[in-house]
């Protein structure tokens, strides 16, 4: 074998390497996969594109000021009034009701799963927790109806008890559907603290009380936030429960005895009517549900943001 | 070796076995147990008054019925149609694209890139809009306006597709990044393209986390009602589809129609399928976590 054989051998081989054949089959794989995941970037201009040229049309018809101060809310009656403070209040009622369920009893649940729990009795309780995030909202709906509010209507200590639609079952009802929310990626952001910090705990005495919540709950707080801010985004956006439970009247009153109506439910009543396309009764459902989405949209940022600031930390 | 330390190891660990300390710790671990048992309580609680609710509707007239204004033979057949004809909507058009959109972010995507990370958060955002949110899309393009499909099985499919679209991605994203680089690099040093390395290594080793995730996915999608609502699909549907242009009644719709009804058998009748409903996702998450244990492989 002569060296300028060994040299015809290897030139082309290094050429190929050198000089790359465009492969058009690839080429158009990997456009096909692109456009997938652009579709959901489209999904989202395509839900602000729905929402915003029927809400710019709504604010034409109705003013602004009147939308945001007036405290009626009737658009679909014959002398329509368009003040969504009632939706507003409602839905924050039920919200801050579903939370002070859901915040203690989702971080008490993750502090128990991170720190105390042996991992047999782990691997059970996780498992059942996140059976409470399976069941379709409309089963909880019931259950807040057939359950929740006759046992309310019995136990209530302090004036009028609730009538069948009241807004108190459902924001109890609401806030065990968050607890998994909570508490699983609250359990995460604790699970991901460093084992050196609990053991730099324990070696100064800390007992597993003070390493949980001094220790390992500040370090994970950034996730734990996200966790809560999370679930507030979820109670805000729920439907079924509060449609089914809490009634269909607007009512601008913070007595969680009484029936309100919330923003998701005015959504779901009002489309269900069958509004004739263009109709001010049409658009109020988008100009409720821009309302809906921009404060759920900024919730959830806040969200991702923290989530990313606490991966970084360790 | 003898520095003076600034607290006594002795008092600290008397302290920790103070009465009060010692209060302290089983009063947080009693709060604690307390919480879980209110959650796993409550849980109990719904799924046995579904049961007792339900009980004297439980047969066969449930599934093989069509709804009647008269409560005593009414059943779910439609609606149980109905689900399964928008399910297949979901798994045609709703899988392949979420597991292509992760294979892109997984073994393409530059992720300097700010289009790419953009994407990325979209996704997350996606994730957490709130269902009614996706019916007001629908209604907006789908049913109504730009497609103008009307209230169709092939509207609703479509509409839960784009709602769980991105917990397809997200999981399928996750078994993606769970297959070892060394297989990639081994077969791409064999000479495999990209596509023939992802198609014939990446893939099929994903394989099972990405089924796994999809199950879930649809079984957040079974029971979606509110979005349904909003694209009209509350009418009293009394045959099965028959096709995608098919009218159609859907399980939680059913049910919040017959919950919504003043009678008390309607409630019994809701109940009843709301067990049928239950039956269908616990054999949902049962195959996937059968899948999880029999395939799932960890490196």
């Amino acid at each position: 074998m002569s060296t300028a054989g060994t040299f015809g051998a290897v030139r082309p081989l290094s050429r190929g390497l050198a000089v790359r054949r465009p492969r058009y089959g690839e080429m158009a794989i990997k456009a096909t996969l692109a456009a997938c995941a652009f579709l959901s970037v489209g999904t989202t201009i395509g839900i602000v594109i729905s929402l915003l040229e029927p809400t710019i049309e709504f604010f034409a018809d109705v003013s602004v000021v009147e939308f945001f101060t007036s405290t009626e809310w009737s658009p679909l009656f014959a002398d329509p009034k368009f003040g969504v403070l009632p939706l507003v209040t409602a839905t924050l009622v039920i919200t801050g009701i579903a939370l002070a369920v859901a915040i203690p009893i989702g971080l008490l649940s993750a502090i128990y799963l991170s720190e105390y729990a042996r991992p047999r009795v782990r691997n059970f309780l996780k498992p059942t927790l996140e059976l409470l995030a399976g069941i379709p909202t409309v089963v909880y709906g019931f259950f807040a109806l057939t359950f929740v509010t006759p046992l309310l209507q019995d136990l209530w200590l302090f004036g009028e008890p609730p009538g069948i639609y009241n807004a108190a079952s459902a924001g109890l009802v609401m806030g065990i559907m968050i607890v998994p929310t909570i508490a699983s990626l609250s359990e995460d952001a604790m699970s991901a603290v460093p084992r050196s910090l609990r053991e730099g705990s324990f070696a100064l005495g800390g007992t597993r009380l003070t390493t949980s919540l001094r220790v390992v709950f500040p370090a994970a707080i950034s996730g734990i936030v996200a966790a809560i801010v999370l679930g507030f985004s979820r109670a805000v956006g729920e439907t079924m429960i509060v449609l089914i439970a809490s009634g269909l009247q607007p009512n601008l009153s913070f007595d969680p005895a009484e029936a309100m109506q919330t923003m998701t439910s005015f959504i779901a009543a009002a489309g269900q009517g069958d509004q004739p396309t263009g109709s001010t009764g049409y658009k109020t459902i988008f100009a409720v549900g821009t309302a809906l989405f921009v404060v759920t949209f900024a919730v959830n940022l806040v969200s991702i943001r923290l989530v990313r600031r606490y991966r970084q930390a360790y | 070796m003898a520095a003076p330390t600034t607290a006594d190891p002795n008092r600290l660990a008397t302290s920790s076995r103070s009465p009060r300390s010692r209060l302290a710790q089983s009063g947080f671990r009693v709060a604690m147990l307390l919480a879980l048992s209110v959650a796993i309580v409550t849980l109990a609680a719904l799924l046995i008054q579904v049961l007792v609710e339900g009980w004297p509707r439980l047969n066969l007239d449930v599934l093989t019925q069509f709804p009647s204004s008269r409560p005593g033979t009414a059943g779910a057949q439609s609606a149980i149609f109905g689900t399964l004809w928008v399910m297949g909507v979901v798994i045609v058009t709703c899988i392949p694209v979420g597991i292509g959109a992760a294979i892109y972010l997984e073994e393409y995507a530059n992720p300097n890139r700010w289009y790419n990370r953009m994407i990325e958060v979209n996704i997350q955002n996606l994730a957490a809009v709130p269902s009614i949110v996706y019916g007001i899309l629908g209604l907006a393009f789908l049913a109504r306006g730009w497609a103008g499909l009307g209230t169709t099985v092939l509207a609703a499919g479509l509409t839960l597709a784009l709602l769980v679209l991105p917990i397809v991605i997200i999981a399928s994203r996750e078994a993606i990044r769970a297959v070892p680089r060394a297989i990639r690099e081994a077969s791409l040093a064999l000479g495999a393209t990209e596509w023939q390395t992802i198609r014939r290594q990446t893939l099929p080793a994903a394989i099972p986390g990405i089924a796994t995730g999809s199950i879930l996915a649809l079984s957040r999608a079974i029971g979606e009602a509110a979005p349904l609502l909003l694209l009209g699909a509350l009418t009293f549907v009394t045959f099965n589809p028959s096709g995608l242009d098919s009218a159609f009644a859907v399980l939680p719709v059913q049910i919040y129609q017959w919950i919504s009804r003043p009678q008390e058998e309607f409630k019994v009748l809701a109940a009843a399928a709301i067990v049928v409903l239950l039956v269908m996702l616990l054999a949902m998450n049962g195959t996937a976590i059968w899948l999880r244990r029999r395939y799932q492989r960890r490196w």
